[in-house]
Order: C-alpha cells, then sequence, then structure tokens
C-alpha cells in the first residue's frame, strides 16, 4: 500500500533531497498537506531542509510494538529543522544521543519489518 | 441552560477480567449506576459510550448499540472515540444534552476490554493513537511519546536526570496510596520511591512504575437535569457546573510546545469560564495519569503550577492525600487503572463519590465542593475537562 505524499516524502532522503513544505507565510509542513493549520494557506512551496537537526527529545524504547520488536532497544528522537521537526529512530547505540545532538536524515528499514523507517543518524 | 446533575455513578471493578466480554463488563457499570442513581432505565433517554480499540481488541466495532441491549435501554445510543478521552467526550456530550433540554436523562460512561490481548498486541493497539506517518512508523510507543515529552520537559526547565526520576517515582507512589482503600482499583498496594526508580525501563527515562498499567473495566454515570432530579425526589447532590474540550496537533512533533500540553490549558479555562470558577476555587481534581510525566502536565494545565513547577509536587506532599490539594485519590489511571474507553467516565464517578462523601478517601477531603476532573487523549491532542461541585 503506498501513501501519497508521504512515500515522495520519505524517499527524497535516500537521495539526500529532503524537503517540507512551506506555505505563503512560511510556516512548515510535511506532507501531505493541504491547508496550513496555523493560517489557512492552501499554497505551498517545496523547501530543503536543512542537511542536520538539532534533538529536541530522546526516549530509548526498550518494549516496543510488534513492528519493532526486533530493533528493540532503540532510540526514538524528536530533532528539529527549523521550520519543522522530524521523529525518527536513530543509528546509533542506545542511550547515546543527546538532547541537543545534531543528526541528519535517511531512510533505513525496520530489523522487524523490513518496512522503510526515517532514521536520524548523529553527525 | 438546565442544570445537570449526576443522579448515580456505577463502576465495575478494575483490573485483569480478561474473560469478561466488554458487553458484560458494561451492563455491570450501567446497573450499578441505575440502582445508585434509583433512575429507571425506561427513562433514558441517550445513552453516550466510550469506546477507544474495541475494534482491535475485541474485534468488535458498531459498539454503542450492542451496549444499550446489553445495558437494557432503548434509546439513541452513540459511541464516541477520542483515544483515552473518549468516555470523558461522551460526558461532555450527555452534559450537553441535559442542557439543552434535549433530554432530561442520560446514561454516559465507557468500557474497554484489554487483557484479553497479549502485550504487544495492546501495545500495538495502544499505539494507534498516535500520528501513524510520522510517529507509530518512527517506532513510537504509546510510553516512548510521553517519555520524548519527559525527557523535553527536564531540558526545559532545567531539570536533572535523578530528580526526574524521583519526582516522577514520587507520583506513582502516591497513587499506589490513595488506591489502596477502593475496592475498585487494579492495585490496591502500595510501591515505595524506590521500588519505583528500580522498575525495569520501559521507555527511558519512564520505568514500569511510572506506566499505567492494561485494564479491563467499565464506567457509567447517569446525568439529569435538576428539573428532573426535583421531580422524582432524588437525592442528587452533586452538579456538573462546567466542561470543556481543547485540541491540539496529532503529532509530538507538530506542536508548539513539547513539554506542555495545550489542549488541556484550553479545555480547562473553557471548563473554570463555563463553571464560573478559577483553578484557585479547586479543592480536590482527578487527573489523565496514564504516565506519570502526564500528571505533572495536567496539574500544570490546570493551573495549579506554573510550567515547570508541577514535577516536585507529590515529593513536596501538595498533592498527596493529606496535601493541599489531593491529586489522584482514586489512585489515579496509574493504580485504579485504565481500561481506555472508560477512564473518563470513571473519573467523573470517582469525583462524585468523593463530594458525596461515600468514597473511601472522602475523609481525606471532608470540606470539599469543587472537584476537577481531567481526561486526556494520545499525547493530550484531545483533552477534556469537567468540574463538579457540591449542589447548594
Amino acid at each position: 500500500m503506498s501513501d501519497a505524499g508521504f512515500d515522495e516524502w520519505l524517499h527524497a532522503f535516500v537521495a539526500d533531497d529532503g524537503y517540507y513544505l512551506a506555505c505563503e507565510n512560511g510556516h512548515g509542513h510535511l506532507p501531505p498537506r493541504r491547508v496550513c493549520p496555523d493560517c489557512g494557506s492552501t499554497e505551498f512551496a517545496e523547501e530543503s531542509l536543512p542537511e542536520t537537526g538539532t534533538v529536541a527529545a530522546v526516549t530509548t524504547v526498550h518494549v516496543p510494538a510488534p513492528s519493532f520488536e526486533a530493533d528493540a532497544p532503540y532510540d526514538t528522537v524528536v530533532a528539529d529543522f527549523g521550520a519543522v521537526r522530524l521523529t525518527g529512530v536513530v543509528d546509533a547505540e542506545p542511550g547515546t544521543v543527546e538532547i541537543g545532538d545534531a543528526v541528519e536524515p535517511s531512510v533505513g528499514a525496520s530489523e522487524t519489518t523490513g518496512d522503510d523507517v526515517l532514521v536520524l543518524r548523529p553527525v | 441552560m438546565n442544570g445537570v446533575r449526576v443522579a448515580g455513578v456505577g463502576l465495575t471493578h478494575f483490573g485483569s477480567h480478561p474473560e469478561r466480554t466488554g458487553r458484560d463488563l458494561f451492563a455491570e457499570a450501567a446497573l450499578n449506576a441505575r440502582d445508585d442513581a434509583g433512575v429507571p432505565l425506561d427513562d433514558v433517554e441517550q445513552l453516550n459510550v466510550g469506546n477507544f480499540a474495541g475494534s482491535l481488541l475485541e474485534g468488535q466495532g458498531h459498539t454503542a448499540p450492542l451496549l444499550a441491549e446489553a445495558a437494557g435501554l432503548d434509546c439513541p445510543a452513540t459511541r464516541y472515540e477520542e483515544a483515552c478521552a473518549s468516555a470523558g467526550v461522551a460526558v461532555r456530550e450527555a452534559v450537553r444534552a441535559v442542557r439543552s433540554g434535549e433530554a432530561d436523562v442520560v446514561l454516559a460512561g465507557g468500557m474497554e476490554r484489554m487483557t484479553n490481548n497479549d502485550t504487544p498486541e495492546t501495545t500495538e493497539a495502544l499505539a494507534i493513537a498516535a500520528d501513524e506517518l510520522f510517529e507509530i512508523r518512527a517506532g513510537v510507543t504509546f510510553p516512548g511519546a510521553y517519555a520524548l515529552m519527559a525527557t523535553a520537559y527536564a531540558e526545559a526547565f532545567d531539570v536533572d536526570e535523578e530528580t526526574l526520576k524521583t519526582d516522577l517515582a514520587n507520583v506513582a507512589s502516591k497513587n499506589h496510596d490513595n488506591a489502596l482503600p477502593n475496592e475498585y482499583a487494579q492495585y490496591q498496594r502500595e510501591i515505595s520511591v524506590e521500588q519505583a526508580l528500580d522498575a525495569p525501563p520501559v521507555a527511558e527515562p519512564l520505568g514500569l512504575f511510572d506506566c499505567c498499567p492494561v485494564t479491563d473495566g467499565a464506567s457509567a454515570v447517569v446525568l439529569v437535569s435538576e428539573e428532573y432530579a426535583a421531580d422524582h425526589d432524588l437525592s442528587a447532590d452533586v452538579a456538573v457546573v462546567g466542561t470543556g474540550q481543547g485540541t491540539d496537533r496529532m503529532a509530538l512533533q507538530d506542536r508548539e510546545y513539547l513539554a506542555r500540553t495545550p489542549a488541556a490549558d484550553d479545555a480547562a479555562a473553557m471548563a473554570y469560564d463555563d463553571a464560573g470558577i478559577d483553578a484557585a476555587d479547586v479543592d480536590v481534581a482527578e487527573v489523565h495519569d496514564c504516565f506519570t510525566i502526564a500528571e505533572v502536565l495536567a496539574i500544570e494545565s490546570l493551573g495549579f503550577y506554573e510550567p515547570g513547577e508541577g514535577l516536585g509536587a507529590a515529593r513536596r506532599g501538595e498533592t498527596r492525600a493529606d496535601g493541599e490539594l489531593p491529586v489522584n485519590l482514586s489512585g489515579g489511571l496509574k493504580a485504579k487503572g485504565h481500561p481506555v474507553g472508560a477512564t473518563g467516565g470513571s473519573q467523573i464517578a470517582e469525583m462524585t463519590r468523593l463530594l458525596r462523601g461515600d468514597h473511601p478517601n472522602s475523609d481525606e477531603v471532608p470540606d470539599a465542593e469543587v472537584g476537577v476532573t481531567h481526561n486526556a487523549g494520545g499525547t493530550v491532542a484531545s483533552a477534556v475537562v469537567h468540574v463538579l461541585e457540591v449542589a447548594e
């Protein structure tokens, strides 16, 4: 099953072409998005994401959902990329990434399902 | 606008009852509420029932007619789904129905059957309250999401890890203490702060005792108009005088704040304004402590503490049973249990018992006149707040 808008957005990270959608008033969002929930604008343009973001929150997950069973323990972080934040699984030893660390996005695969996962790698 | 009274409340035991069907759980709660209210089922004009994940956990959708039938009701019935705030929304819409004059008697509550599944399945089912594309696919579990909020809180308010964990362990220990005398509670046993700190990690910094359990249970409340209560000579001394609801962005990453819950700020402001009170008027509160950090965020959103100052409230004793403002005298979700779709109704039932004086912990708040309930969905993308008062 495909998810139009989201799939293209995720796969853009494979080619290091990560982007977000900026409305005409500069509010950042992730696709699919038709209306800006900040201002109601319906005009969006793709803008390049910064190459790195900053970790804003982190957890080490020990009790996963079945779809991440073989991946645990793993770190999940929310990272700040300026106009948007991204949530991803960390490609590093669990428990080693900290708030304030720089991370870069890419696409990895769940060890459990093989599904594509947004990965954030410390740099 | 018609005034709303709580004519009666009913609960099942909250706990592990894997063999009991959702319909059986709800029927018990509804009949208990009927008996407590002294209102015949024939007089019930509307059923509002909360249920979150019955489609996944019990393979059962279209819940409302099933539960109406199980409870012996013949009236319009609607299921409300707002994750863990499902029953809170069901109660809120019942309040609005009575206020508008559309109905004089509404039965509201909720049900969740959970322990018939194993933990991984339940974890997966609960996770659907998060954003599927941007959170679930990034490995975010429900405890994981609250753990992210906990670390963001520590960062925002410059709290070291040891203080964070110790203060959260105090929340858990407090709520277990409160559950001791509650016959409906899943865990009528003490845990020490040290035990909580030593528990295995679930999603760091949260450990096992920072997390509410998986629970089967149901709740029901009979809400009536003041006129109906007077005409039928009901003993209905607790009134619902304020209701409010708030909504935030679904995914944490899209929120203005990672360490605050504005949906609950909004719900509280709306409910307080509706009731004509402010935070200082509140004598007792039942809040949505699905995780210990959630209680901290709740008491800040309810205006009892400034952001960043609620963390140490349990450790300082302020929110304990003998404190200035007791929080979760029922035991909370943490120790009383959290049958997701029932919780919002259970909070109304417990607050009613506390204010009426027939709760085992009523003696802790003998002069309480104003109680607040706070019910949250997901990572507080939804929040419902109610204000209950002892009627004149």
